[in-house]
């Protein structure tokens, strides 16, 4: 069998008592080195695991931050292709640290979902979350994952009842991810108190790791939901700063990567800041 | 009470919304319960003769149905072939079959009791139907509409503004009907407890292609039995444009078991087929997932949806309702295209021959008509939904045309 990198991760982390940083970015944004060089610097400043989008032209559950992320990508002309074959030079170097695949049912389908399986596992990548594609109709999609060893990592959201979660859990492998306010990527702010009692429920419906997302874009709430969730998902703050970077000519790798490594360190130490032990 | 036959073209949807291999609930896991809670509340409804009895006494004194069976003597002269009808839903209250479905939901949202309706639309029509059953019940009503199509249909902004509606202009992706349906997708995933998305056509996650087609089958179900009592038999062929197709799926759906009854969906071709500047999914296009459901879209070799094009604004989609996607693969129902020129022709023929000015959407219908009369002969009979308006389209007509208002 695979080695599994998912679970191998979530095990040290729960090793080290703490959290884990999800960091997200658009493959090919801005372009395709400047996102290979961000790509390769994530584990050193601090990511446990990756998400890599791959463009859609119509991300119906992203904010304008990945919205426009992705035309950037889709305007360099990166594709699903192009993402696995970034995923491959990132695994030349890089044989640990999971990578997660993120974005919209019709590139994959397009694709074919046998041959994409393939592809990406051999090309190294480790999970799969695809927004449009609740359990009703994931099957074809899951057998073909199943048999690549590949996660499905689903989505349960505030809205999701008890009756549904345990039908969102049942196929889900690596780990849940709890999206943590009802609306899209990066506007809403999480906020803590809701999403404590909402990790509870999860947990007690699934014996995966539980990763929280959507609307935490500070270090100080990062933090805050290091110490109740078992990983802390960043995205649309840190595609912003890619995007402003390319506005200022800065150089957008150094500051992503800068702002990782803040987020990283919130989150590692969130346990040890205050007594209050994971729920 | 006898079961459909499986195989009975009425029977579908089947539980999971699917017509064949297409339809279904491609939506984020936010959305998943709301579409499902919806699914149920229109089930109730639907199985609910007080619900149709409300509908009924609406469409009757506020939309003015039914709307008449009319026979086009000069256009059926001028072609030489089969007697053509027209199913005026130009005439409907706001000018075009869109309203039927905005009664029908709105009722629904009440039942519901949400208090927020939001809307996507292209060229307006729907966006005004939905103004006008927010204003009539008393609703707050927010329309997305792509900001190139604001710029572009100023007339019907302002109609929505006058009904108490708020127009807000998509700038996100390229501006458009596909963008606009993405920004209402986002507002529902983000409002999620008090808000009712009011989708205008055949398409979308279930129920909402089953649900745009049973309000939207009141024009075949009364075309069916006007043409009975009119010419004590039903017509050879039955003619509709297509963009999401919520017109051809109501005429065509009550027809489905006639199966002496060719059905013949209008695709807009643009500047042509092989300039890939058109909306003719079916033609165009291949099967993938947008916007809810599967169906066939315009599509790169990625999988990224390509922007159609058409000189009406209201077929101006790349993708089509999942019902016509399964009837144009079992091959119940046969879809062929006319291009932006033809449809321009048979504006001006249909309002010269009938004193009729149809909106640019059924001129693409009306482009076909000719053909199927010539081919069908004398003693045969083709009906056509005239289903909106042309009033809105006269600054695109003259632009094309090279006059200045």
């Amino acid at each position: 069998m695979r080695h599994n990198r998912i679970a191998a991760r979530f095990a040290a982390l729960k090793a080290e008592d703490r959290a884990g940083l999800i960091t997200y970015v658009m493959a090919g944004d801005p372009d395709l080195e400047t996102a290979f060089e961000i790509l390769k610097g994530l584990p050193a400043a601090g990511a446990d695991l990756i998400e890599l989008g791959f463009p859609f032209s119509d991300p119906m559950a992203e904010g304008p931050p990945i919205q426009r992320a992705a035309l950037r990508a889709l305007k360099i002309g990166m594709t699903l292709r192009g993402t696995l074959d970034l995923v491959r030079r990132f695994r030349l170097e890089d044989k640990d640290t999971p990578i997660i695949l993120m974005g919209y049912t019709n590139p994959v389908l397009s694709y074919g979902f046998g041959p994409f399986a393939q592809d990406a596992a051999a090309a190294g990548v480790d999970g799969l979350i695809i927004v449009d594609s609740p359990p009703e109709e994931s099957d074809e999609l899951s057998e073909a994952l199943d048999i690549a060893g590949i996660s499905l990592i689903r989505l349960t959201a505030p809205t999701t009842d008890d009756a549904r979660l345990a039908i969102v859990v049942k196929r889900t492998s690596g780990f849940v991810y709890y999206v943590s306010v009802a609306g899209v990527t990066g506007v809403k702010e999480a906020d803590a108190a809701s999403v404590a009692p909402a990790v509870v429920r999860v947990r007690a419906a699934s014996n995966l790791p539980v990763a929280v997302g959507f609307g935490i874009k500070t270090p100080e709430r990062a933090a805050e939901v290091a110490r109740i969730a078992d990983a802390v998902v960043v995205g649309s703050a840190l595609v912003d700063e890619i995007a402003a970077a390319a506005v200022t000519s800065a150089p957008a790798a150094a500051k992503v990567l800068a702002s990782v490594s803040a987020l990283a360190k919130a989150v590692r130490t969130a346990r040890l800041d205050v007594n209050v032990t994971s729920v | 009470m006898n079961a459909p036959s499986p195989n009975a073209y009425t029977a579908y949807p089947d539980a999971n919304g699917r017509f064949g291999d297409y339809g279904g609930r491609y939506v984020a896991e936010t959305l998943m319960p709301l579409v499902l809670e919806l699914g149920r509340a229109y089930d109730e409804a639907k199985n609910d003769p007080a619900f149709h009895a409300e509908m009924s006494g609406y469409m009757t004194h506020y939309v003015g149905r039914p709307s008449p069976l009319y026979f086009a003597e000069r256009l059926t002269q001028h072609y030489g072939g089969a007697k053509i009808y027209f199913k005026r839903d130009e005439l409907n209250h706001t000018g075009a079959h869109k309203i039927n479905n905005c009664i029908g939901q709105i009722l629904l949202a009440r039942r519901m009791g949400k208090t927020r309706i939001i809307a996507e639309t292209g060229a307006g029509q729907h966006g005004v139907a939905t103004a006008t059953v927010c204003a009539r019940f008393g609703y707050p009503c927010i329309v997305y509409m792509g900001a190139t199509d604001v710029e572009r249909q100023k007339p019907n902004v302002f109609r929505m503004n006058l009904l108490g509606a708020e127009v807000r202009p998509v700038t996100s992706g390229t501006g458009t009907l596909k963008d606009a349906m993405n920004e209402a997708m986002r507002d529902w995933v983000t409002n999620v407890d008090d808000t009712y998305y009011i989708i205008g056509t055949a398409a979308g996650p279930h129920p909402y292609p089953a649900m745009v087609r049973d309000f939207q089958s009141v024009i075949g179900t009364e075309a069916r039995a006007q043409m009975l009592e009119r010419e004590g038999r039903l017509p050879d062929a039955v003619v509709a444009c297509i963009g999401g197709g919520s017109n051809a799926i109501g005429l065509f759906h009550p027809f489905l078991a006639d199966e002496g009854v060719r059905l013949i969906g209008v695709e807009a071709a643009g500047h042509g087929l092989s300039t890939g500047q058109h909306a003719a999914s079916l033609t165009g296009g291949r099967p993938g997932v947008l916007h809810g459901n599967k169906t066939y879209l315009l599509q790169d070799d990625d999988g990224q949806i390509i922007d159609a094009h058409s000189i009406s604004a209201g077929l101006d989609y790349p993708g089509i309702g999942p019902e016509h996607a399964w009837l144009h693969d079992v091959g119940r129902a046969q879809y062929v295209s006319a291009t932006d020129d033809e449809a321009l022709s048979a504006f001006q023929l249909c309002s010269q021959l009938e004193g009729i000015i149809p909106a640019l959407e059924p001129a693409h219908a009306l482009a076909r008509v000719g053909d199927v009369a010539k081919e069908l002969g004398k003693d045969a009979i083709v009906l056509m939904n005239l289903c909106g308006r042309g009033d809105k389209d006269i600054f695109t007509v003259a632009e094309a045309l090279g006059s200045r208002l």
